[in-house]
């Protein structure tokens, strides 16, 4: 932009600085450093379509988190006795609080549905394949590191459900043998959910907001050292293969940033609280538990799988095994190919693991009764029989269909194809 | 595919530059929120105003009340006072105002009790207090003195005692803000 | 022995919650003025409501979170919004003796609680504690029609309902059984616009102030909402014709 630079064919250009800009380039080379990252030194496979939107969209996300919960930090009382009255003064009496909490909310929410969508992306095109593993590992992190955050931060509000919930999740670590009484109690900070917990939980959630945006940095890092993926799952060839990050790739995703944006908004000022529980209205009381605790729904599946095992520890190392394949993912998938495209059966197989983890979303949110516990446990049985057996025994077994040459002749033919079809 | 037109700079620039100015309008808008949730909130607004009872003030004796977090002086003037603040030359003071605009009533003395230099408080509300070289308040931080009517004659304070609003509900109940 | 007891409360958690889940009767539906993307309070009636809840739910349930000076917002004039506040004596203090004192209360009080204390509440209801009515509305599944239909669903019990001592039959209520008895009785208050008093008139109000207690952002949100969304749109087909132009020449 600030170059006065033009072509786009010329993929390795060096912007030429003069001026002020020029004066800080040569002493601190940063707007070359953007441009070799999002800018038109950074080449980026052509055939990229709108899944790839949710990187960039994950990162706004984290931004809109971020700088919400700044303001509703300055606002906000970390006492036992404050919490919930200090969030209803934020609603009320604050300017515009009540925008800054519901977007605050209701953007934890979209950031985890987000984050789903990036993560099944993955799966389905199978970046998370040979170079790329620390960069799926970075991300794997980045994710439970998001799921701690959000469970702090639901506790946050003071409200039954952010007790009841931190009551159950620190009881989790109960499970554990010899040392769990002890180390909860040393969670606590005392003989029950309150005044140490909630404070240690303030302080983290706002830290780890901040590790979570270093974190997103070296995911970047990593993904610029192999480059992104792309649908046909095929290494880039040349240049033929690529076109320039920006203008192609900033404008795409600025255009499915806009869409997110709508999406927020409508959840924001229309039914802001349709992801919430009722019960988090309702000040915390220690002497009473709520008739019905689930976790937001973005936790529903995991919290399924921890209630198929009909007994504490299982439960627990269950829930701990279940983000931990993941992990292994890039070993235990054998396929050479990565892009389900050109794998018939992991394509069926992927569209069964989504289905599957829906079902466990569902389970999480029903009454653990009757039949709910056998469909919970035989879903997350598929869950992990998916991962464990199928996924390494498909790649043996499966035939793949040919790959093409390379993207740019892909592309040509997809565009021959659909020309012709229009005629 | 759009056939785009070949050479069609212009129209293309335009589409650009609206979209562009259109983002920046609507990122501008977005920045007021942050702006004013830093504004007093609407439960601090409310506080505002205090009502206090004078009644037990003796003849030049005091009492400094707390308002919006600040002090308030509430001095009960001596006729020497009175008359040492109306007899000043006005058009010699730093910040020349007269008596008259600053005291409602003349013996009821009400001003906010920060100096106008840096945001100290000064002394003179207790007895034992230094008052100045003008019988009035003295700011120890930096040396400002200020008379019985609260207005600045020596050190560094550019403005006299700020008058709050103020009003007399009855004769011995007052409102300020 | 506290983990103990928190571990004991996270297992009996589970079966209560199958027999509190579909228990309650589904709340009748009423096409409230503030639903919906346009949707905004009534005034007149949430006005009707504050005399209901004054008259009526202010003797054991507190609104702790509402102050006096946001009535303004329903319509009230500033002098009748003070004129409610002065009927309330605010515990203030300490004075200069340092003894705690009452006063009448003022615009910036939030609403006197009816007990000090929450055990006083228990004390004077049997037991059972009412609760905070500024969040009812947010607070409960199906808010505002839960509220007019608890209120207007007091009925004698089944003949098999084994009815436990004071309590009262109520379908909407979870578990049926409520510590409240029927509070509204037509023509309990008087309302000044004329409009007839009836049980159900009454629950319609107090249901509508309710819903402007626990959020009375709920308009200024539709409003900037609208802005918001027409912005958006226009921002999102602005975007969608750039990339179409940056994408074009390619082909």
């Amino acid at each position: 932009m600030s170059g006065g630079h033009e072509s786009n064919d010329d993929l390795h250009h060096e912007l030429k600085l003069r001026g002020v800009l020029g004066w800080i380039e040569y002493r601190l080379p940063i707007f070359n450093w953007i441009n070799n990252a999002v800018g038109t030194n950074y080449p980026t496979p052509k055939n990229l379509n709108y899944f790839w939107n949710f990187g960039a969209l994950a990162g706004v996300a984290l931004v809109i988190q971020i700088l919400t919960g700044i303001v509703l930090a300055s606002h906000y009382v970390p006492t036992v006795d404050g919490a919930f009255a200090s969030v209803e003064r934020i609603m009320r009496d604050v300017n515009y609080g009540w925008l800054f909490r519901y977007v605050h909310a209701n953007g934890a929410s979209l950031f985890f549905a987000i984050v789903y969508v990036h993560l099944f992306r993955n799966l389905y095109y199978g970046s998370y394949k040979y170079p790329r593993e620390l960069l799926w590992w970075l991300g794997l992190i980045i994710l439970l590191l998001m799921i701690i955050t959000a469970f702090m931060g639901y506790v946050l509000p003071w409200g039954q459900m952010s007790y009841w919930g931190a009551t159950v999740i620190t009881n989790l670590f109960g499970a554990i043998p010899i040392i769990g009484d002890e180390l909860v109690l040393w969670l606590w900070g005392g003989y029950s959910v309150g005044e140490a917990l909630l404070r240690g939980f303030y302080s983290l959630h706002y830290l780890l907001a901040f590790v979570i945006a270093a974190l997103a940095v070296v995911h970047i890092w990593a993904l610029h050292v192999h480059r992104s993926n792309n649908p046909l799952g095929i290494d880039i060839k040349g240049p033929q293969d690529v076109l320039p990050f920006h203008p192609y790739f900033t404008v795409k995703d600025l255009f499915g940033g806009s869409i997110y944006l709508i999406i927020l908004a409508a959840l924001v000022f229309y039914m802001p609280n349709a992801l919430g529980e009722a019960d988090n209205y309702i000040p915390a009381n220690p002497l009473q538990t709520p008739a019905h605790i689930v976790p937001e729904w973005y936790l529903l599946p995991f919290y399924a799988i921890l209630r198929a095992i009909p007994d504490k520890l299982g439960g627990v190392i269950a829930l701990a095994a279940a983000l931990l394949v993941l992990f292994a993912v890039p070993w235990l998938d054998t396929s050479k190919v990565r892009s389900a495209r050109f794998r018939p059966i992991y394509k069926q197989l992927f569209w069964v693991l989504v289905a599957d983890v829906f079902v466990l979303g569902w389970i999480g949110a029903s009454p653990a009764e009757g039949i709910y516990i056998t469909i919970g446990q035989l879903a997350s049985a598929y869950y992990f029989l998916h991962f464990l057996v199928l996924l390494p025994v498909v790649g043996k077994l499966e035939s793949p269909r040919p790959l093409p040459d390379s993207i740019a002749t892909a592309v040509l033919e997809a565009n021959r194809a659909r020309a012709g079809g229009r005629r | 595919m759009t056939t785009e037109p070949k050479g069609d700079g212009s129209r293309r620039d335009f589409l650009y530059i609206a979209t562009g100015g259109f983002a920046t309008v609507g990122a501008g808008t977005a920045v007021w929120p942050f702006i004013d949730q830093m504004n007093p909130a609407a439960d601090v607004l409310a506080l505002s105003s205090l009502e206090v009872d004078i009644s037990g003030i003796p003849e030049g004796h005091s009492l400094t009340v707390k308002w919006r977090g600040k002090p308030v002086f509430i001095r009960h003037r001596t006729a020497v006072e009175i008359q040492e603040a109306r007899a000043a030359s006005v058009a010699d003071l730093r910040d020349p105002v007269r008596d008259q605009d600053r005291a409602q009533k003349p013996e009821w003395l009400i001003v906010v009790g920060i100096c106008t230099h840096l945001g100290c408080i000064p002394l003179g509300q207790k007895d034992t207090d230094p008052k100045g070289d003008f019988g009035g308040f003295f700011c120890p931080c930096h040396g400002s003195h200020y008379d019985t009517a609260a207005r600045v004659r020596k050190g560094p304070a550019p403005r006299n005692l700020e008058v709050p609003d103020y009003e007399f509900l009855t004769p011995t109940l007052i409102k300020i803000g | 022995m506290r983990i103990a007891a928190a571990g004991l409360a996270l297992l009996s958690l589970l079966p209560a919650t199958a027999l509190a889940a579909g228990d309650a009767a589904e709340p009748k539906k009423v096409d409230w003025t503030f639903n919906g993307p346009f949707g905004t309070f009534d005034h007149a009636a949430a006005r009707r409501g504050l005399v209901v809840y004054l008259d009526v739910c202010a003797m054991c349930h507190a609104l702790r979170y509402v102050a006096y000076r946001n009535l303004t917002e329903i319509g009230l004039t500033e002098d009748q919004a003070k004129a409610v506040a002065a009927g309330h004596d605010v515990t203030d203090g300490p004075d200069e003796t340092g003894a705690m004192f009452k006063r009448p209360g003022g615009l910036a009080d939030r609403f006197v609680p009816p007990f000090p204390n929450d055990n006083a509440a228990r004390f004077a209801n049997g037991g059972a504690l009412p609760p905070d009515l500024s969040l009812m509305y947010k607070a409960r599944a199906h808010g505002a029609d839960y509220i007019y239909s608890l209120l207007t669903g007091f009925q004698d019990p089944p003949a098999d309902v084994q009815m436990a001592a004071g309590m009262t039959y109520n379908p909407y209520f979870p578990g049926h059984q409520t510590a409240m008895p029927a509070p509204l009785l037509d023509g309990l208050v008087a309302y000044e616009d004329g409009t007839e008093a009836t049980v159900d008139q009454m629950a319609r109000d107090v249901t509508q102030f309710l819903a402007w207690a626990a959020e009375p952002n709920l308009p200024t949100r539709h409003r900037i909402g609208l802005s918001v969304m027409i912005y958006l749109i226009l921002l999102a087909g602005l975007l969608y014709a750039v990339k179409r132009r940056v994408w074009a020449h390619l082909h």
